[in-house]
């Protein structure tokens, strides 16, 4: 038997180079289509990649601690207390790698020329820092020091609305607990760039003490962000935060609290499945055809290699094998273009030219192609499988011919 | 002549399998096509519109500097009289003064900073799609003065109904201390959080008294009936303006540069999606038409013998290629069509979809556009391409020796 498969394959290799113009525009089909397979599934990754990686940004930590209400209501009202005891504990135990507390209310900033709707963050620098969820570039000036720090921080694009700059004083106003209008002057002691102008417009950085004192709300904190280093695995330790937190907090990880990215996310491969199986489904065609053809004008030496007393069965196999150096040629082929097409532009692709038009998608203006092994596996196993499933029909039709029949044949 | 077309029609089903293969590669192509680009130029239609109708218009007059910074001060002087000669210069109703301003809205328990519009109840609804969106209570009138219509999400936010009143404290236009109270009139539920959150309009003239406008506002908003009509509207609009002025004329492209920016980088990745698709195409029909050209070298040969010239040949190959590239263009075409007559009725949607709509104001649906244009732009594409691949193997008749030929196997 091995000696029989060996001739087989040996068979199948060379009736594949008889025809070799045949083969060649066919490997160079296939080598495109899984070239465009990889090609597309990777900008698509890359998009999401930083889809979820700003949004993550906004969303400082991957699980966030809130008073149940909090969300449909984000009034001072609704604030919760500091973290202690067994949630305190629970935070700085492993895997959480960083967390840090908030005060988050709306607010109104107003310079002596405008005002502006935004929302005030009260932070203490140093958690934040470990969080990873500071401003990503300071242009002028410096960051709060700490929670106590009397000064505000301001987005770039913002402070060019106030129509103000470093040094001056801005007004806040929010609302204490009691309806009671809060407010204070400050010194803009920094400026910063955020990836996304909406951002910089929204976000208002002040020390958390001072805003809790102007807001009179003792030690409460708004929001409990925290953060493990790794947004996938974050359901494998949220379930424990959520025990410590108790029943009087609302424990969410970013997946509900940011649904269009989650679903981003698990569409994502769902998509390139789609993708992978159109662009085969237009690439079979010409597969099928192609060794239909084969089939067909080796009718009378297939008759005669039946009538020699070869089984059907090793026919069939013969003409799989055929499809599959075929298919695999083209594999490596199109794996290798799109290897060679993604490297290079792996550093980034600068897409500025739309840059406000990818800022609706949540996106910055440098889009990263992120070649995965799973997009080249996938559409290799799609390839592969679905392949030797279209070439099934020529190769069972050829191992049926009727020997006499197919010798006769002119 | 006509011998020639007979010969190209029958050869075809020589091998009605294998045509059909190929007619069929090229109906998927095409029906795949018609497909996302209907689906494709619709949603781009419904981003348009939704967007243009619900924050910024066609067109609008602005202070040169407003687009950029939104600055209070950086206003337009008699903003009302200005929208009546605009109105008046294009003939249309749908033009509509506002003015805008941030401050901090107060409700007995809660706080908010909201952006705050000044509009003229009386043209607002036939500029925008707000006031038909109103879900509970009345748009404003125009002898309402302290009156106030907020988004849903606001109302919540705030904790007010109907009937509520509402404190607002903000700086005036020369930087004075603007406050005013004004009572809950409607509640607009457009569905998209991120608006409902913001709306609050308020009369024109109540917002000039409150914020130290006098006469002025920020923006005379344009509705057009269509895209189209945007250039002419812009240069009439430029008319009444003073050339040496303050005041700018911006369309919608330069109002919400996202949009044709977002529709532009959706455009080029569905076009490299378009392109490869049509190219497997074309390699399956090239693949074919080489075929059959080499299995029939034998009978070429005798063609040729018998005093046919090459030319003739490759035209009969050409000539074949193009009653198979026909009948795929005319199948396309009217499955194409049966397909977005039923996604037209149907619609489409898929798991994501409603994030995905909220995200980029757009509705739960997609809907096809249903033109020519849509229609018979892929498989008209698919037609050219497929007529493209019959050019190598026709050329390769050319090369054909009468004798070498006859003797082939």
């Amino acid at each position: 038997m091995g000696g029989v498969s060996r001739i087989v394959a040996v068979l199948a290799w060379r009736n594949l180079w008889r025809n070799y113009r045949r083969t060649l525009i066919m490997l160079l089909a296939i080598g495109i289509g899984v070239w465009a397979m990889i090609f597309m599934s990777a900008l698509m990754r890359g998009m999401t990649d930083q889809m979820v990686h700003n949004g993550l940004a906004v969303l400082p930590g991957e699980v966030q601690i809130h008073h149940p209400r909090y969300r449909s209501d984000p009034s001072v009202v609704n604030s919760m207390p500091s973290p202690t005891g067994e949630l305190l504990a629970a935070l700085e135990k492993p895997p959480v790698s960083a967390w840090a507390a908030r005060v988050r209310v709306p607010a109104v900033i107003a310079s002596e020329r405008d005002s502006r709707g935004v929302t005030l963050l009260g932070v203490d620098p140093a958690a934040e820092r470990a969080l990873g969820s500071l401003p990503d570039e300071i242009l002028q000036g410096r960051f709060l020091t700490d929670a106590a720090d009397r000064g505000v921080v301001l987005g770039a694009s913002l402070a060019r609305k106030l129509d103000t700059e470093l040094g001056k004083r801005v007004v806040i106003m929010s609302q204490d607990p009691d309806n009671n209008v809060a407010d204070r002057g400050s010194r803009v002691v920094g400026i910063y760039r955020a990836r996304l102008a909406s951002n910089e417009e929204q976000f208002v950085y002040a020390g958390r003490e001072v805003l809790q004192q102007m807001l009179t709300i003792g030690t409460a904190v708004s929001e409990v962000a925290v953060s493990a280093n790794d947004y996938r695995q974050v359901d494998s330790w949220a379930p424990a935060i959520e025990d410590a937190a108790g029943d009087n907090l609302e424990v969410l990880t970013w997946m509900e609290l940011d649904t269009f990215l989650s679903s981003m996310l698990s569409m994502q491969d769902g998509f390139t499945l789609i993708l992978m199986v159109v662009i085969f489904v237009a690439l079979s065609f010409g597969l099928v055809n192609t060794l239909a053809m084969a089939v067909f004008e080796r009718v009378r030496e297939i008759g005669l290699m039946q009538a020699l007393g070869m089984r059907p069965s090793l026919i069939l196999y013969q003409l799989l094998l055929e499809s599959l150096y075929l298919l695999v040629l083209g594999l490596i082929l199109g794996n290798g273009l799109a290897w060679l097409t993604i490297k290079p532009l792996e550093s980034g692709i600068d897409i500025s030219g739309v840059a406000q038009g990818m800022e609706m998608m949540g996106m910055g203006t440098t889009l990263y192609p992120a070649l995965a092994y799973q997009d080249m596996l996938m559409s290799t196993a799609v390839v592969i499988v679905l392949g030797l499933l279209a070439s099934l029909l020529p190769a069972w039709r050829a191992a049926r011919l009727d020997p006499v029949r197919a010798l006769n044949k002119t | 002549m006509n011998v020639t077309w007979v010969l190209a029609w029958r050869n075809l089903w020589r091998h009605g399998r294998r045509t059909w293969l190929t007619v069929g590669a090229m109906v998927f192509c095409n029906l795949l096509l018609v497909f996302m680009i209907s689906l494709q130029l619709g949603s781009y239609q419904m981003m348009i519109n939704n967007s243009l109708a619900m924050v910024s218009g066609h067109l609008q007059v602005q202070h040169r500097d407003f687009m950029a910074d939104q600055r209070m001060r950086d206003s337009v002087p008699a903003v009302a009289a200005l929208a009546d000669s605009v109105r008046e210069a294009l003939g249309t109703e749908a033009v509509a003064a506002r003015g805008q301003a941030f401050a901090l809205a107060s409700s007995e328990d809660r706080s908010f900073g909201v952006l705050i519009t000044g509009v003229q109840p009386l043209y607002e609804p036939s500029v925008s799609s707000f006031p038909g969106l109103v879900s509970r209570g009345r748009y404003l009138q125009a002898d309402d003065r302290d009156a106030i219509v907020i988004g849903a999400v606001l109302a919540r936010n705030l904790q007010v109904d109907l009937g509520g009143e509402l404190t607002f404290l903000g700086s005036g236009r020369d930087g004075s201390f603007a406050a005013g109270v004004a009572t809950v009139v409607g509640i607009v539920d457009t569905g998209i959080a991120d608006i409902d959150r913001v709306v609050a309009q308020v009369p024109l003239v109540w917002f000039q008294d409150v914020f130290t406008m006098a006469d002025a506002g920020h923006a005379v908003v344009v509705r057009l009936d269509e895209l189209d009509a945007v250039p002419a509207a812009v240069s009439t609009v430029s008319s009444l303006l003073a050339a040496d002025g303050d005041l700018r004329v911006l369309d919608w492209d330069a109002l919400q540069p996202g949009l044709r920016q977002a529709i532009q980088s959706d455009m080029a990745s569905g076009w490299l999606m378009y392109g490869v698709l049509i190219l497997l195409v074309a390699f399956s029909v090239l693949n074919t038409q080489l075929m059959s050209v080499l299995e029939r070298t034998r009978e070429f040969g005798v063609m040729l013998a018998l005093g046919m010239s090459p030319g003739r040949l490759a035209r009969l190959v050409g000539i074949e290629t193009l009653l198979m590239a026909s009948l795929g263009l005319a199948l396309g075409l009217f499955l194409g069509a049966l397909l977005i007559w039923y996604l037209s009725v149907a619609g489409f949607t898929y798991p994501g979809m409603e994030e995905m709509a909220a995200r980029f104001n757009m509705d739960e649906r997609m809907y096809p556009e249903v033109s020519l244009l849509a229609l018979a732009w892929g498989p008209v594409t698919v037609f050219v391409f497929t007529l493209l691949a019959a050019v190598y193997p026709s050329l390769r008749l050319f090369r054909l020796q009468p004798v070498a030929a006859m003797r082939a196997v």
